[in-house]
């Protein structure tokens, strides 16, 4: 059994917080230096080369790519053999997040009631905590930020077994279209199908933290993957959704077994401002 | 449509002559001054109109930005700030047409009825590139309270800009540069 201290976790939460909202992914921003030499559109083209300026420039001054630093969502994979101590593990989690947005000048956007009161936290918790069990006696800390303009534009769809592939890439891509410009694409199209519908919505979400490049291991899934990439992208969305040949850079598909009687898909679309940082402890 | 992007310079507050002058997918930029407001903002100057009181801020010619920057870090003039989605604004937006608002910027879809109030009164909605927060605010170079300090980042705030990047979206004549843009280049039939 090996003993973590709560208070390593606010720390490392709270750096991940400002490294996640202030750089952007590499891969994710080769991506995009790919995409801009292949872009049709010369708007397009131009968008493309404002948008690595901006991340190169965010980097460069330590501050947010986009002023909306969301909603704080954290991974947590906890080994079985690890032990916290020094208090309670999700208190000291929104304590790091707290400490990372006010110290890293980062905007607070979270209001504690949803529908009477909205009235703003001040220090953007509580963040949305997903833990998964692992063996051994590490614990990995993913943290990925989400703003609104791309949160509001994801869709949850519980098809028929008989709707099947076609039934799969038709929602996709018709939420895609009709997201337009709205979540600030080249977006990554993250795709949860199967479980039930809190699951799909989950392995959606979860999806956006693999690395853009990298394929779900089943054969049928990446190809299915690299087949919606390539939908997606004749809608003409383009990107900011001022028309082009670049409006996604990737389609991550995680699935999960289901019923006999179900075929759950869930939409989750991030925007080019795709913020992740992680971290092993 | 031309396939270079030849940019206009342009001045505020804007002049009925020159908003004629600007058409859909024209890349524009900005400088002088602009009004930041979101939301809140939006709901508070309808609901005074509303009751027949005198706005805090002389909408005429004037051309508000939809933003809600993130904080200012020590040594800079703004935090980031980059647009927000202009949808949320759609059901205030017409009224402040009317009282003679000419320019817009923020990002996303509007309705109809925004388009037909640009028609009607001669204004333009623009749009920034969403998310380029960082490069955005290069072109922030001064930054006033107006009215409703109270909201936070919510406040409506005079921004004086220079060189602001941004796209004709919505023109005079109700073209929407994201249909054209989005139909020129769809490869579905
Ligand atoms: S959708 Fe993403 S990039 Fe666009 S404004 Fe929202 S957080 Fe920023």
């Amino acid at each position: 059994m090996r003993e973590i201290n709560v208070s390593e976790v606010t720390k490392t939460v709270s750096k991940l917080c400002m490294d996640s909202c202030y750089y952007l992914p590499e891969e994710l921003l080769a991506k995009f230096k790919n995409a801009a030499a292949e872009e049709e559109s010369p708007l397009g083209r131009e968008i493309l080369g404002t948008i690595i300026e901006n991340a190169e420039l965010a980097k460069r001054k330590a501050v947010p790519i986009c002023q909306d630093t969301g909603l704080t969502v954290v991974f947590m994979e906890i080994g079985q053999d690890v032990h916290f101590v020094g208090g309670d593990l999700y208190t000291a989690i929104h304590a790091g997040v707290a400490d990372g947005y006010v110290n890293g000048y980062l905007r607070k956007s979270s209001v504690d009631d949803p529908l009477f009161i909205r009235k703003n936290t001040n220090d953007n918790t509580p963040a949305i905590i997903h833990t998964t069990i692992v063996p051994g006696d590490k614990v990995k800390i993913t943290v990925c930020p989400k703003g609104c303009g791309s949160e509001n534009m994801g869709a949850m769809k519980m098809l028929k077994p008989a709707d099947g592939v076609e039934g799969v890439i038709k929602f996709v891509v018709d939420t895609v279209r009709s997201a337009g410009p709205n979540p600030c694409p080249p977006v990554t199209v993250g795709v949860g199908i199967g479980g039930n519908m809190e699951k799909a919505a989950l392995l959606a979400k979860y999806s956006l933290t693999r690395k853009v490049g990298e394929h779900n291991a089943n054969p049928q899934y990446a190809e299915l993957e690299a087949k919606l990439l390539e939908l997606v992208n004749k809608t003409g969305v383009g990107p900011s959704g001022l028309g082009g040949s670049t409006t996604a850079v990737a389609v991550n598909i995680e699935y999960a077994p289901t019923h006999i009687g179900g075929l759950p898909v869930a939409v989750n679309l991030n925007c080019h401002a795709a913020r992740r940082a992680e971290a092993e402890i | 449509m031309s396939e270079q992007a030849v940019i206009k310079y342009i001045k505020t507050p804007l002049t009925e002559e020159t908003v004629k002058g600007l058409h859909a997918g024209d890349v524009v930029r900005i400088s002088g001054p602009i009004y930041t407001a979101r939301d809140a903002a939006h709901k508070r100057l309808t609901e005074a109109l509303a009751r027949g009181e005198k706005l805090p801020l002389d909408l005429t010619d004037n051309v508000i930005y939809y933003v809600g920057p993130s904080p200012t870090k020590p040594g800079e003039v703004v935090g980031s700030a980059g647009p927000t989605t202009s949808g949320r604004m759609d059901k205030y937006t017409p009224t402040l047409i009317e009282q003679g608002m000419r320019g817009m910027i923020g990002k996303g879809l509007r309705s109809q009825e925004v388009i037909d109030a640009c028609v009607k009164h001669g204004a333009v909605y623009f749009v920034a590139i969403g998310g380029a927060a960082a490069v955005i605010s290069q072109s922030i170079k001064g930054e006033e309270m107006i009215a409703y300090e109270d909201l936070g980042p919510e406040a409506i705030r005079r921004y004086e800009v220079e060189d602001f990047p941004a796209i004709v979206c919505i023109d005079t004549e109700g073209n929407d540069f994201y249909k054209e843009g989005i139909a020129k280049y769809s490869k579905e039939k």
